[in-house]
């Protein structure tokens, strides 16, 4: 498994974490019962804080993707989760195809479909707290 | 394990005849994590760094580094047996060899890690037999921060530890700090590099012309510090953005720029309020904020 963050988007580094270890548990690169590096292991390999690490294991914990057995390491726990999510996107998908064509139908170009898009996520982090 | 901060300081200053280097810091590193010291050259890191260890007497106020005293000798030879230090200019014997050097060092600390010994110097390519005198700018910088990090200490404090290393010497640094945090180091390092800061540090704290401008986790800046470009369709009343969290206001005809440490949606909320024709929010990295900080003092 490997993961790659960018340090200069602005973007908490434990956010872009989570991200990609959630990512790759849809994707099924992650499998259920498969173990993460250690913190220290991790850590050193991405060069970041051993913190950060710490930080998305115990968030990706507390969602209930992630195990932490006290002395072995973290292990992906998602045959539950995923099925759930991996409708949920899908049916987001259909979605927001939808808003999407009417966007374009309405004379939007796809840069600025993306613009606002992202301000709104942007704006709405603020509100409902990190995600 | 306590939660008091491994340094703190307060109102502490030093002026040297008129010029005042450091301005009534109040400065507080908490435990366990990586806190970087961001400035611009002669923003008062070193001054500080130097007071904090004892080597440059305070000319107003106090602080405690792992609860001693700075200005108590002997708190301060107490606490520098458990803090590592490498200083800007790494001073070291020159008239040893590197193999001496480390040796003779570690007849000091019976703490000693000669795992992290010889990994560093499998890691460094340090030549063993060389004089130290006779080693480049980088090797020194190299060798100091062997002889810091094989020490166990509870504390590391670095001036500029990156100065004078090519990227794959900053890497194995960086990599090494990360390591002495996971072991349960607290590591304090100064920088004006941002470009490595961003990418370990917990904490970031910024000083400019000897104050302390910015005390923040690195996690809390990148969630709260915004652009925001409006367009309006008219002259856009800058007054109405005299909020808090506003940072600075640029206005360009109907354009207007606003950079803001929180707030965000208030700034939103009123731009769409007031019929702006276009909003965007993104996010921005620690440069701009650092350059955003400095600039406005």
């Amino acid at each position: 498994m490997s993961f790659r963050l960018t340090p200069t988007t602005g973007q908490p580094l434990y956010l872009q974490l989570m991200q990609q270890i959630r990512h790759a548990a849809e994707t099924g690169a992650l499998q259920d019962g498969d173990q993460l590096p250690g913190i220290r292991t991790l850590a050193e390999e991405l060069v970041v804080s051993p913190n950060t690490v710490v930080k998305a294991y115990s968030e990706l914990e507390h969602e209930g993707l992630l195990e932490l057995r006290q002395g072995s390491g973290a292990f992906v726990c998602v045959k539950r989760r995923t099925k759930s999510l991996a409708s949920h996107v899908q049916m987001a998908r259909r979605r927001m195809r939808d808003i999407v064509d009417q966007l374009r139908e309405d004379g939007l170009l796809d840069e600025e479909i993306r613009r606002v898009f992202e301000a709104e996520l942007l704006c709405s982090v603020e509100i409902v707290g990190k995600r | 394990m306590t939660n008091e901060p491994a340094i703190l300081t307060h109102a502490l200053a030093k002026s040297y005849g008129s010029a005042e280097a450091v301005r009534r810091l109040d400065l507080s590193v908490g435990l366990n994590r990586i806190t970087a010291f961001l400035g611009r050259n002669g923003a008062g890191k070193s001054t500080t760094i130097k007071m904090l260890l004892g080597l440059v007497r305070p000319s107003s106020g106090e602080g405690t580094v792992l609860g001693k005293r700075i200005a108590d000798p002997e708190e301060n030879r107490e606490m520098r047996r458990r803090v590592a230090f490498v200083a800007e200019d790494k001073p070291l014997y020159g008239y040893m060899t590197v193999e001496q050097i480390i040796r003779f060092a570690r007849s000091f600390y019976p703490d000693w890690r000669i795992d992290v010994e010889r990994t560093l110097l499998r890691d460094y390519e340090l030549p063993t037999h060389r004089k130290v005198a006779n080693l480049s700018k980088g090797m020194r910088t190299k060798l100091a921060l062997l002889l810091a990090f094989a020490r166990r200490p509870e504390l590391l404090i670095l001036d500029e530890p990156s100065e004078g290393l090519d990227p794959v010497g900053i890497e194995s640094l960086l990599q090494t700090l990360v390591s002495q945090s996971a072991d349960g180091v607290t590591v304090f390092f100064s920088s004006h590099q941002i470009a490595e800061v961003e990418r370990v540090a917990d904490h970031v704290c910024v000083l400019d012309q000897g104050c302390l401008r910015l005390d923040a986790p690195l996690d809390s800046l990148r969630e709260l510090y915004r652009r925001i470009d409006l367009v309006f369709a008219f002259p856009p009343p800058e007054r109405e953005f005299q909020i808090s969290g506003v940072e600075s206001i640029r206005t360009n005809g109907r354009q207007m720029s606003l950079f803001v440490s929180g707030n965000a949606e208030a700034v939103t909320e009123r731009a769409h309020n007031l019929n702006a024709t276009s909003v965007e929010v993104t996010r921005v990295g620690l440069r701009e904020i650092f350059l955003e900080t400095v600039r406005e003092n």
